[in-house]
């Protein structure tokens, strides 16, 4: 089993807490999926849309990281899987997908 | 019918009715942006994390620290509630008079008092009621137009009309329990529709059972309410309770309607009918309402173990009282279809015809349909199938087309059958 990260990127925020309320079921149950097939090695953070980017030697300090919110990472999670292919399997279910996000997955560099 | 997915409606409601306590009615707009921020907040959190233990608490924390920046920040510029405006300027009651607002008390008491001042007589019952959704069950506009097969545009017109409309009532949180008693039939009217419309509208399936849910999470709260309660809210809570029991079985796998004598009985909720009970029993102690009486019918039909074993005199006896708290062609109709089951068809055509005012049903499928249902069992095949038909062209749904065509065409394997 290899490590992977899905960074979850973009995604349309729901119109009410109506909304909000189905979105949620689908991600307890995509992750929850996940989990008890024993692929998720921890659920990761969200991350607030705000930040600061620096750079330049720490000469320049700016509003970040992006300007355009489908670039915005809001968070991630560290998975289990087979290899590459099985990662990007697993995270064809992932609930952003159907509000115009993507999921990045990315494997962790191994030793 | 589980009650945890209703988290975000039920505290969407709680959480917009005490930040519009505290901003005023006119920031009403204002508190429905906060509240909505914190559900997209809860949600990135939630979604990765988990729910926490106690969610409520959890939204509760975020609304009242967002609330007291939005205070700070705009209390120069913006007047708050009249009564609080003062308490809320200066720093060192700012905290405490938000933290008060925010106790359980005081946000069930102001949930209350949105959902009575959605209901003002001023506004058609097709507004209170998308008021209600929009404002207490967290509907996003799109969604409230959706459930009503409406356009997001008409709806939006309607929506924001009536919000005005609640702007001006400022006095509703300063209302006492008696002025609240005063209103409390509309508000039950109100309620009754939008279970209605999740009961017997075409929109989706799921979109139905939503709108039953917060019917009968709203009716509930109202029973719980001791400044309101009384024994028609218990008698409205009752109703729903049977009717929501019975909803499972009352469309096929693919979606279609399910006549009652053909519902497979086993699949009836038994939990919701004794929880409807339960309510029927509480409802004994005032005056007899229509719910009662609606509420005493669905009891009869719950307590039918099959179609034939129906009370139908009861029923019958049941119809007499109704119609004499609401004299209407519908219920005089199903009036006389109970008279047939009780007394035989030739009974309830008669029954039909003889209902006054029966030109106000001449939209009515179902009264076609009720005529055709006993005609077929007179042997009349011929009549029963073009009142068929003639419910067919008047059916106001694809739904309702669907359920008359399976009813003719079973009325035409029979008649070929007996040929």
């Amino acid at each position: 089993m290899s490590e992977f990260v899905y960074l979850y990127r973009g995604g349309s925020r729901p119109e009410s807490p109506n909304e909000g309320q189905q979105v949620m079921q689908k991600w307890v149950n995509w992750l929850g999926d996940l989990e008890r097939k024993g692929h998720i090695k921890d659920k990761g953070q969200p991350l607030d849309g705000q930040g600061k980017v620096v750079r330049d030697g720490g000469r320049a300090v700016t509003d970040g990281p992006y300007a355009e919110s489908k670039d915005i990472v809001g968070g991630y999670t560290l998975v289990e899987a087979k290899d590459l292919s099985q990662a990007a399997e697993l995270a064809n279910g992932c609930p952003i997908l159907e509000r115009g996000g993507l999921v990045e997955v990315r494997p962790v560099m191994e030793m | 019918m589980e009650p945890g997915d209703d988290l975000f409606r039920r505290e969407s409601g709680r959480i917009v009715a005490t930040l519009t306590r505290i901003f005023g009615t006119e920031n009403l707009a204002l508190a429905e942006d906060v509240a909505q921020d914190v559900f997209c907040r809860a949600l990135e959190v939630w979604k990765l994390r988990g729910v926490p233990a106690n969610p409520s608490a959890w939204l509760m924390t975020v609304a009242k620290r967002r609330a007291i920046d939005l205070l700070r920040r705009e209390r120069r510029v913006r007047k708050f509630a009249p009564d609080l405006d003062s308490l809320l300027v200066s720093e060192w009651t700012l905290t405490p008079t938000v933290n008060e607002a925010f106790s359980e008390e005081a946000i069930a008491d102001d949930e209350l008092r949105m959902m009575f001042s959605c209901c003002d007589p001023k506004l058609s019952e097709e507004s209170q009621i998308a008021l209600i959704l929009r404002l207490l069950c967290g509907f996003s506009t799109r969604e409230v137009a959706h459930a009503f097969l409406s356009t997001p545009v008409a709806m939006e017109k309607r929506i924001e009309r009536a919000r005005k409309v609640l702007a001006e009532s400022a006095a509703l949180f300063d209302l006492a329990d008696r002025d609240l008693c005063e209103r409390l039939p509309v508000v039950h009217r109100a309620l009754y529709l939008l279970f209605s419309e999740g009961y017997h509208a075409s929109s989706e399936a799921l979109v139905r059972r939503e709108l039953c849910r917060e019917a009968m999470r709203l009716a509930s709260s109202l029973s719980d309410n001791a400044a309101v309660a009384s024994s028609v809210s218990s008698a409205l809570c009752a109703l729903m309770w049977f009717d929501a029991a019975r909803l499972p079985s009352r469309t096929d796998a693919k979606g279609d309607l399910v006549a009652l004598a053909d519902q497979d009985r086993l699949r009836w909720d038994r939990a919701l009918i004794a929880k409807g009970r339960h309510f029927l029993e509480r409802s004994a102690t005032g005056g007899l309402s229509e719910y009662h009486v609606e509420a005493a019918i669905a009891a009869v039909h719950c307590n039918a173990a099959a179609f034939a074993e129906t009370d139908w005199p009861k029923i019958v006896r049941l119809y007499d009282a109704l119609l004499q708290l609401r004299p209407s062609p519908v219920v005089a109709l199903n009036r006389a279809i109970a008279l047939g089951y009780a007394f035989g068809p030739e009974r309830g055509l008669r029954e039909i015809h003889a209902i006054p005012h029966s030109d106000r049903l001449a939209h009515y499928p179902f009264y076609p349909a009720a005529l055709a249902d006993f005609e077929s069992r007179t042997g009349e095949g011929e009549s029963a199938r073009r009142h068929l038909r003639e419910a067919m062209e008047l059916a106001r749904n694809s739904k309702e087309r669907r359920f008359l065509e399976s009813r003719l065409s079973a009325l035409s394997i029979d008649q070929a059958y007996v040929e």
